[in-house]
């Protein structure tokens, strides 16, 4: 049993959500890079010329790259040999996003009730917090700031054995294709098949999170996939922020989990250029 | 990709008439924020009568909530947000006198109509790269709804703010456009 004091998992989390806001993944960053060299329209050539210097800008003067700097969302694995003491493990977490937040100048973009009230909690909290129980003495936090405008565009469908993988492919191109320049392309398109309703949508959210972006799935089949999704989005014109051209999505990840014999829900996540998450190892 | 125009605030019919979508705006003089809350209460102010916390005669509105700002900086990172979410108050607007709106994102069928009749443009901004758009600010105050925090109505004044013309006042749509372009 190693001891864990809830006051280091604070301070941990409001360094994650600083960097992660100002910090860009280097591999995100080196995707963008190349996409530009291979866009043709002139105008999607500007955008993501914009979009390398404001990460620049971003980066130097610790500055948030998007104004809306998310939801925060933790993904936490907990080793079964970790004792977490002084203080609740959720109240640090939070009490680590309202430093975050506040220290860093970053945006508060929750509101305590999603219809009647909608007034803004003034501390980015509550935060979402996933936890899974994993064997070992390490706590993993993995951060992931999620805006609204990309998450505006998910769905999940309950398709059945019947539509196969052509109406997999099917739904992807066109949840891509109808969400334009909603979520700020060059997307990251994450999805989620199988499981249940709700754990469908999570592989589609955790799909986001793979790194570096566009490893292939360790399956080859689903990792062909992905590649004739890659395709087909990026033929679809949308381009960089929606005003036409080649790149639409930096690419495309597939989650899988097994199903129940009479079900196939599948799930789109998208993420904007800005795909942000940052990890640390307690 | 169209011509490089700069453009002052407040606009003009004349202005406006000479937009057409892909041309790069640099825009200067002050600008109004006001995302959803904000229009919530702006488009019932109208509905009724009352006076708006702004004058909305050439007024250009600019769907952002900034980040606070870091000690020496006027704001902080300051990018679009999504205008959709605006489209059901926006003909109204227009009809009152706005002239331009800036955001991310395409618009319906009722602001495109409402920019031609009312001679009116929406400009795209490019979103996710608000530390870089937010060296074109160069004063922010707050005006209005204060108690909305990021959502609260700000004055900015712009210098050189960088958008391109996405919808014109002859119909143009450079989504539409674009996408047919490059579609292959
Ligand atoms: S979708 Fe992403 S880049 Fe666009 S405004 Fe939202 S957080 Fe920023």
């Amino acid at each position: 049993m190693r001891e864990v004091n809830t006051k280091e998992i604070v301070d941990v989390v409001a360094r994650l959500c600083m960097d992660a806001n100002y910090n860009l993944p280097e591999d995100v960053l080196d995707t963008i890079k190349k996409a530009k060299e291979k866009e043709d329209s002139p105008t999607g050539k500007a955008i993501l010329d914009e979009i390398i210097e404001n990460n620049r800008i971003a980066r130097e003067e610790k500055l948030a790259i998007c104004q809306d700097t998310g939801f925060a969302l933790f993904f936490v694995e907990l080793g079964q040999d970790v004792h977490i003491i002084d203080g609740n493990f959720q109240d640090a977490i939070n009490e680590g996003v309202k430093k975050g937040y506040q220290d860093g100048y970053l945006r508060k973009s929750i509101v305590n009730d999603p219809v009647l009230l909608r007034v803004n909690t003034k501390d980015n909290t509550p935060a979402i917090i996933y936890t899974d129980i994993v064997p070992g003495d390490k706590l993993k936090i993995i951060f992931c700031p999620k805006g609204g405008g990309a998450e505006n565009m998910a769905e999940v469908q309950m398709l059945t054995a019947a539509h196969g993988i052509e109406g997999v492919k099917k739904f992807v191109v066109e949840r891509v294709r109808k969400s334009g320049g909603n979520p700020c392309p060059p997307v990251v398109v994450g999805v989620g098949i199988g499981g249940t309703f709700e754990r469908c949508a999570m592989l589609a959210k955790q799909a986001l999170l793979r790194e570096p972006l566009g490893a292939p799935n360790p399956d080859p089949k689903f990792a062909e996939v992905e590649q004739e999704l890659l395709e087909e989005i990026n033929k679809l014109g949308i381009g960089p922020m929606g005003l036409g051209g080649r790149t639409t999505a930096l690419a495309v990840h597939i989650e899988t989990y097994p199903c129940h014999i009479a079900t196939m829900p599948v799930a789109v996540n998208l993420n904007c250029h800005v795909a942000r998450h940052k990890s640390a190892v307690i | 990709m169209g011509n490089e125009i700069k453009l002052k605030t407040p606009l003009s019919d004349e202005d406006i008439e000479k937009l057409k979508i892909g041309d790069k705006v640099l825009l200067s003089g002050i600008i109004y924020t006001g995302r959803d809350a904000a229009h919530k209460r702006l488009y019932a102010l109208l509905k009724t009568g009352k006076p708006l916390p702004i004058n909305i005669k050439g007024a250009v509105i600019y769907y952002v909530g900034p980040a606070p700002a870091k000690p020496d900086y006027v704001i902080g990172s300051a990018g679009p947000t999504t205008s959709y979410r605006m489209d059901p108050f926006t003909p109204f607007m227009h009809e009152k006198g706005l002239k331009a709106t800036i955001g991310k994102g395409n618009r319906n069928k009722d602001v495109r109509e409402s920019l031609q009749k009312y001679k009116g443009v929406y400009l795209a901004a490019t979103g996710g790269v608000a530390a870089l758009i937010a060296k074109s600010i160069k004063s922010a105050k707050i005006i209005a709804y204060e108690d909305l925090g990021a959502e609260a109505i700000r004055e900015l004044v712009v210098e050189d703010f960088p958008c391109t013309v996405a919808n014109d006042c002859r119909g143009g749509d450079l989504f539409e456009q674009g996408i047919k372009e490059f579609k292959i």
